[in-house]
């Protein structure tokens, strides 16, 4: 990690989708997906995205990529600021940031062979074409531990990891400094997700791109980020080195959602969940702090103020009004 | 087995084989499978996609679709009844009565055009003399049993009304309210969220223990083993590979691909460990059950293969009290992996 400025830099993105509803279609709610999100990344550095169903975690991942387009807030890369600019403008900045997706089944097309679905992005951006890109592609295969006579064949042939192989693949083929990974290990087998973990990893240390690295696997997400932002109904509560967030969670909601994950130690059974209900709908989200009604220690304020993120020591900031905006020290 | 561990014994599983006819040929989805669970214990089924879990489930419910698949071989004996002897009415009778089965997905269990009350009412009604209005009386109580807030209110809604954990507890209710000998959850939290799973695992633990249900919990996530089962089997490629009460199990793994299985997971606290560590991986991937090498099915991916294993099958033998596995070289692995 560099101290230099920063890769990637976003802040308060905000995305709101219009409920309809009635003959007229008129707008009846406000889905609030993404609330206030900032964060930075470093060049070569891996930021986790954490959070449950619904806490608007894929949301930020397709807004940093402009897939969606954000309703308000900034998005920097390389200190340009890429979210007014037009189609035609994007495109040179299309080429540094790739996505990776969850499902390897629904984002190749069936029809292409493994060999053009990697090399297509070549073409379209007029870097190699023929024989040139042939090579590239083989070249890229052998990257992602695939044989390069695999080019002809078509996704189907392909099993689940070795499918998610030809995504990693096609997503390094204009050499990117950002690689947003949506879920990218979920589909997939444990045994066969500890196959591509490592992959990200060993291209990340030969290459020395970014990774902004979603998923709701805690374990996973630890393994693999260098810090690690909790989101919660769309706005970060949490963010932290990788390491202090897991030694000393300080909001309420990362203390339970780290007490919920099951624990592969018959010995440590703690069997006890630590929120009670649901996470409330993104549609009317709760006033003030949005954990609010599901949390053990609200206050009266918590119920009004939204608390913003603060430095609670280091780089460990955290977005909860307890010890004057510090949040709680788990063992306390 | 002692005397006791006998009487306890509710369902008794013995050399169950299950094959489905494709197009590509035959195959073996659960290939000489045995196992019995006792009253009030919880016995998870681990293994990765394909091994043959589900169909092992599916086939003690008598639920395998035929065609293409077929039981062909062994005994399924709940309660002293042989399940595979009965025909389909009689069957009937003990679903959802004497057993049943909550899935992963509840919204596709759940009749989404009948009220949450009418459909525990309807299994009530079918395995027990109830009018209706003692069945409705009963189906609110069993929803006050799985914890649903205001439970007369939920009673009267329709499944899309309920959030993805409430569905998933309204299902528990139903596969309860018969007061079944067991239970088999195949992967019930794996579409939940964490926050939620811990909630529903633990509704399923406290039941159980009330209720005294025999349950088969079937997962990939052996977090989900270790902090709900008490015996531990773990299949590879339809056979069962290693057996062993779960302290057993995580201490001292005996089949290399339990210990490949809990190598290859992230741990959560993985503090001081450097980020960029690489995990163990088992190599290559799940053989295609059509296509299953003569000897072992692990070897091709297993680093302690020898000759022996790619040529004979190894049978599965006690390794130690209780704690059985099927490799020929299960002696030389000690202590955790």
């Amino acid at each position: 990690m560099t101290d230099q400025r920063p890769l990637l830099e976003v802040t308060d993105l905000v995305k709101h989708y219009a409920v309809r509803g009635g003959v007229l279609r008129r707008r009846v709610g406000t889905v609030h997906a993404v609330d206030g999100v900032s964060f930075s990344v470093a060049k070569g550095e891996t930021l986790g995205l954490v959070g449950e169903s619904g806490c608007g975690k894929s949301t930020v991942a397709r807004s940093v990529l402009r897939l969606v387009e954000p309703s308000s807030g900034a998005i920097k890369l390389n200190g340009t600021d890429i979210t007014g600019l037009s189609k035609a403008e994007m495109r040179p900045h299309r080429r540094s940031m790739q996505i990776v997706f969850q499902d390897p089944f629904a984002s190749l097309n069936p029809r292409m062979t493994a060999g053009d679905i990697v090399g297509e992005p070549l073409g379209v951006h007029g870097l190699a074409t023929g024989r040139a890109q042939q090579e590239r592609v083989a070249e890229l295969f052998g990257q992602v531990g695939l044989r390069a006579d695999q080019m002809k064949n078509y996704p189907h042939q392909f099993s689940g990891g070795q499918r998610q192989r030809i995504c990693i693949a096609r997503a390094l083929a204009l050499g990117p400094s950002l690689i947003v990974c949506d879920e990218p290990v979920s589909a997939l087998d444990v045994s066969i997700q500890a196959q591509v973990i490592n992959l990200l990893i060993d291209l990340q240390r030969k290459n020395d791109f970014s990774y902004l690295f979603i998923a709701h696997d805690l374990a996973v997400v630890a393994h693999i980020s260098h810090r690690v932002a909790v989101m919660y109904l769309g706005r970060i509560v949490e963010i932290a080195d990788k390491t202090e967030l897991f030694a000393n969670p300080r909001h309420p909601y990362t203390q339970a959602l780290l007490a919920s994950v099951p624990v592969a130690d018959p010995k440590a059974k703690k069997l006890a969940p630590m929120i009670d209900g649901d996470v409330p709908s993104p549609i009317n989200p709760p006033s003030g702090c949005a954990f609010h009604t599901r949390c053990r220690y609200v206050m009266d304020r918590c119920k009004v103020e939204r608390p913003t993120l603060v430095k609670a020591g280091g780089q460990h900031e955290v977005a909860c009004w307890l010890n004057d905006g510090t949040g709680r020290a788990e063992n306390s | 087995m002692s005397e006791a561990r006998k009487d306890d014994t509710i369902l008794d599983v013995k050399n169950l084989q299950t094959v489905f006819f494709t197009n590509s040929g035959l195959f073996r989805a659960v290939d000489d499978v045995s196992f019995n669970v006792r009253r009030g214990e919880t016995l998870a089924i681990v293994g990765e996609s394909g091994c043959g879990k589900s169909v092992t489930a599916l086939s003690v419910m008598r639920l395998v679709p035929d065609p293409p698949g077929r039981v062909v071989g062994g005994t399924v004996t709940l309660e002293g009844t042989d399940l595979l002897s009965l025909d389909e009415a009689e069957m009937r009778k003990i679903r959802g009565n004497r057993m049943s089965m909550i899935f992963q997905e509840p919204m596709t269990s759940l009749n989404p055009v009948m009220r949450i009350g009418d459909q525990i009412t309807e299994v009530l009604r079918l395995h027990q003399e109830m009018t209706s209005r003692e069945a409705w009386a009963k189906a609110v109580e069993m929803l006050r049993l799985v914890r649903i807030p205001e439970p007369d209110r939920r009673a009267q809604e329709y499944p899309h009304q309920l959030s993805g954990g409430m569905r998933q507890r309204a299902m528990i209710a139903m596969a309860l309210a018969c007061r079944p000998a067991l239970l088999i959850a195949d992967e019930p939290t794996t579409a939940l969220d964490v926050t939620i799973q811990a909630q529903i695992l633990a509704l399923i633990v406290d039941l159980q223990k009330t209720l005294g249900t025999g349950l088969i919990l079937i997962t990939h996530d052996l977090g989900v083993v270790a902090q709900t089962a008490q015996r531990v089997i773990v299949m590879y490629a339809g056979k069962k590979v290693e057996e062993a009460a779960v302290e057993d199990l995580f201490e001292n793994p005996k089949h290399p691909y339990t210990r490949g299985l809990m190598a290859s997971m992230p741990a959560v606290i993985s503090f001081g460990a450097k980020t960029d560590a690489r995990l163990n991986e088992i190599p290559g991937m799940v053989p295609s059950l059509t296509n299953l090498p003569p000897g072992c099915a692990f070897a091709p991916r297993c680093s302690l293969a020898i000759d022996r294993c790619r040529a004979e099958y190894p049978p599965l033998q006690e390794v130690d009290g209780d704690h059985f596995a099927a490799c020929w070289r299960a002696a030389e692995l000690v202590g955790a992996p």
